[in-house]
């Protein structure tokens, strides 16, 4: 029987320090914190969290596992449906997804189902097992990305015996969890780079610098360099702006840029050359993961940070947790408020930007309640730099390049549920298909398209 | 790794790097970009590409060192290596598609400055090796700088040189020596092209724009990925914006909002400055300028 007992807190570093710093916020649960918390879990007999995670983690029989203090098991069976669980367990958004559905939830606080999945991925890093691979089959297999989607479906292949080569447009290895996701929320060296290692265990080879659409194109790939089949999981890399007035004024960039100059650049360090402008006084537009990863960004770089969202907190579709965490560190939220232009001084450079108040009205197409002007309204926060973090949509690049690659209107890739795209031998998942989306929904596709290739090939 | 092949130096503070990068000497087009990180360290630097071979697998390009990250690649000689080269980014140039037909029948003036003769090269190498006949200007402030002089002139049809100072050939700008070229000497050309200094390409413009003379500038934006990610590299072309590295660099020059252009180059050019000073202290040690060292 599951113990009564509160969640586990879990070990954090103080706000007021990790504002200044890039160190992990949260620092994860040690053997006997997981053990008790694990012991909460009521193991349902139809565990709702199962059917609510996106790859269908077996998660009470991993819990099961962990109780019995079998860590090496809890890992086997998560193995069975995610290949990232280090990376999962801290980017998911579990309130959504297994941690939202627990029984538990309802009266009380859900079992800490990432923070486990985190504690266990974290050991199998620190604890490689050895994995048996099969005889190599000959058949090689081009990967284009090395972000989620693209690591997991080479994983795959590699351990199906395929001769697995993944190309990476820059210079390092990860794809939007090196560019994009903040080291104090995902490390890079720790974390990242450690699951990369693992799959390059697997036999699976790496080329950066690779930019396929112009270095090398998918038919080159399959009519000149010898592959079989090609899998696309290039994400979603292109940043949107709001096309209002003074947006290409000095001090407005995407979130891209910024979190690309401080993440893949470090250019939060002195020692990388790479410069970064945050000014004192920071506005990022948006409310989602991305936003809050610029507007902590910010702050630990020296700045005064605000989010600036149409909608209200409710609407907010960021991470619950990065948002407290944000809050913690001292990050200002203007809810319900839109700009309508930025404003600049005669060098072109930006002096503040210009919102109206919103209110909620009816609900839109996505079931949430859509923002409305306030007639009158008008306001000015004053900043030197404004960051867009209003989502992101593919890079044309692969699909302009590819004979008889369709695309939907949007410029994502059509895709079926596996993966194969219009083209026989082209695979596709991730947010190349879906369009900007999360890490665990880009991880299944890469398995689901791992797969697919498999039965094509061997068809 | 990347491995450097040669490098030259073609004049004061500007350099000829010679790279092994196969895959991008067999993909590269004019008009097109690379993106150069010099070390484990380094910014990602967009550099035209002046020259490429695909037998031999090479891509040469030409920098002028002015700030922190330039040095560092110029630094690096034969024998060294970058960390990375990636590429080629951009679109090739207009004409690498238009017909043959139609290209044969137009006369192209190319109006290259300082460094930006370097990408010119290529380009005009690409018409002559295809029969089209290309006419250059290429400008420097003084004859010690000129770079590319007899290279373009084993290219172009015509090859015109102007020197601020009139140390060689024609006295004065660019843009006065291409007017001359239209005005007194009868020159008629259907297409200009115009890579230089973003001052120089603005002028040239102005220029062309008086005898209504089809423009085409390569901006050299400020750019992170070069991939379209970030959008560093934002221009307004016809009141639109578009990014240098996925959309350009090439644009119709009468669209170009210069000024615009020439304002976000300099967008972290404080902190480039500050970087600059930092690593010249660290070779020259430190000279206190208040006077605590007395």
């Amino acid at each position: 029987m599951a113990n009564k007992i509160p969640r586990v807190p879990v070990r954090e570093q103080d706000p007021a320090v990790r504002a200044t710093n890039f160190e992990e916020v949260c620092y994860g649960y040690n053997l006997e914190e997981a053990s008790l918390e694990a012991s909460r879990c009521l193991n349902c007999k139809n565990p709702r969290c199962v059917a609510a995670c996106p790859v269908g983690i077996q998660i009470p029989h991993f819990i099961e596992a962990l109780k019995g203090g079998d860590i090496k098991g809890a890992a086997e069976i998560i193995g069975h449906d995610s290949s990232l669980p280090s990376i999962c367990g801290r980017v998911c958004p579990q309130e959504s997804q297994c941690e939202g559905s627990c029984i538990l939830g309802i009266k009380g606080e859900s079992v800490a189902i990432g923070k486990l999945e985190r504690f266990v991925g974290d050991w199998r890093l620190e604890n490689p097992q050895s994995v048996e691979l099969p005889a190599t089959n000959g058949r090689r297999v081009a990967i284009v990305g090395s972000g989620p989607a693209g690591l997991a479906c080479a994983s795959d292949l590699a351990k199906l015996g395929y001769d697995v080569t993944v190309f990476e447009a820059l210079h390092e290895v990860g794809g939007v969890l090196v560019y994009g996701i903040p080291e104090f929320r995902l490390p890079k060296k720790a974390v990242v780079a450690k699951e990369i290692d693992s799959v390059r265990r697997l036999g699976v080879k790496f080329e950066t610098d690779v930019i396929v659409g112009r270095t090398v194109t998918v038919d080159s790939l399959l009519d000149d360099e010898g592959f079989d089949a090609v899998f696309v999981g290039s994400g979603a890399g292109l940043p949107r702006f709001m096309g209002v007035e003074g947006e290409n004024l000095n001090g407005v960039l995407s979130a891209n840029e910024f979190l690309t100059r401080a993440n893949l650049m470090r250019a939060y360090d002195d020692n990388y050359d790479t410069p970064i402008y945050v000014g004192k006084r920071v506005v990022v537009v948006g409310g989602g993961n991305v936003a809050m990863d610029a507007v902590r960004t910010a702050k630990r770089l020296g700045a005064d940070a605000t989010i600036v969202y149409r909608r209200s907190e409710k609407e907010l579709p960021a991470r619950v947790e990065e948002v407290h965490h944000a809050k913690e560190e001292g990050i200002e939220f203007r809810m319900l408020t839109n700009p309508t232009r930025i404003l600049g001084d005669d060098k072109g450079w930006v002096t503040g930007i210009n919102c109206v108040q919103m209110e909620l009205g009816e609900p839109d197409a996505s079931g949430r309640r859509s923002p409305v002007e306030v007639a009158g309204s008008d306001f000015e926060i004053a900043c030197d730099v404004v960051i867009m973090a209003l989502g992101t949509s593919p890079n044309p690049l692969i699909a302009s390049t590819t004979t008889n690659l369709e695309t939907t209107r949007r410029g994502c890739i059509v895709a079926d549920d596996e993966g194969q795209t219009s083209r026989p031998g082209v695979f596709a998942g991730g947010d190349a298909v879906t369009g900007a989306a999360t890490v665990i929904l880009a991880m299944g596709a890469g398995r689901k398209a791992a797969a697919a290739i498999d039965k094509y090939l061997k068809r | 790794m990347v491995e450097i092949l040669s490098r030259e130096l073609l004049a004061e503070g500007i350099w000829q790097t010679k790279v092994l990068a196969p895959r991008i000497a067999k993909s590269a087009k004019p008009g097109q970009f690379i993106i150069v990180r010099a070390d484990e360290k380094g910014e990602r630097v967009p550099l035209t590409i002046a020259d490429y071979d695909a037998a031999e697998g090479s891509v040469t390009m030409v920098t002028q060192a002015l700030g922190v990250s330039t040095r560092k690649i110029v630094a690096k000689g034969a024998a060294d290596s970058f960390a990375d080269v990636a590429g080629p980014l951009g679109r090739p140039s207009d004409f690498v598609h238009e017909s043959l037909e139609e290209l044969k029948s137009k006369r192209f003036i190319f109006v290259a400055g300082g460094v930006g003769t370097a990408p010119v090269y290529p380009q005009v190498k690409w018409l002559k090796e295809h029969g089209v006949e290309a006419d250059v200007i290429i400008g420097a402030k003084t004859k010690d700088m000129l770079i590319y002089t007899e290279k373009m002139r084993a290219v172009a049809s015509n090859l015109y040189i102007a020197t601020d100072d009139g140390s060689e050939g024609f006295h004065g700008l660019v843009t006065a020596l291409l007017e001359k070229l239209i005005t007194e000497d009868g020159k008629q050309y259907d297409c200009c092209v115009a890579i230089g200094p973003m001052i120089m390409m603005k002028f040239v413009t102005m220029t062309a724009k008086k005898f209504d003379l089809p423009c085409i500038v390569s901006l050299n934006a400020l750019m992170v990925d070069g991939t379209g990610m970030c959008g560093a590299c934002r221009v307004t072309i016809g009141g639109k914006t578009k990014f240098t590295c996925v959309d350009g660099p090439e644009f119709n020059a009468y669209e170009v909002d210069f000024d615009e252009a020439m304002r976000r180059q300099g967008m972290y050019r404080t902190q480039e400055q500050r970087a600059l000073a930092i690593e010249k202290e660290r070779a020259e040690g430190h000279k206190c300028n208040i006077g605590l060292d007395k």
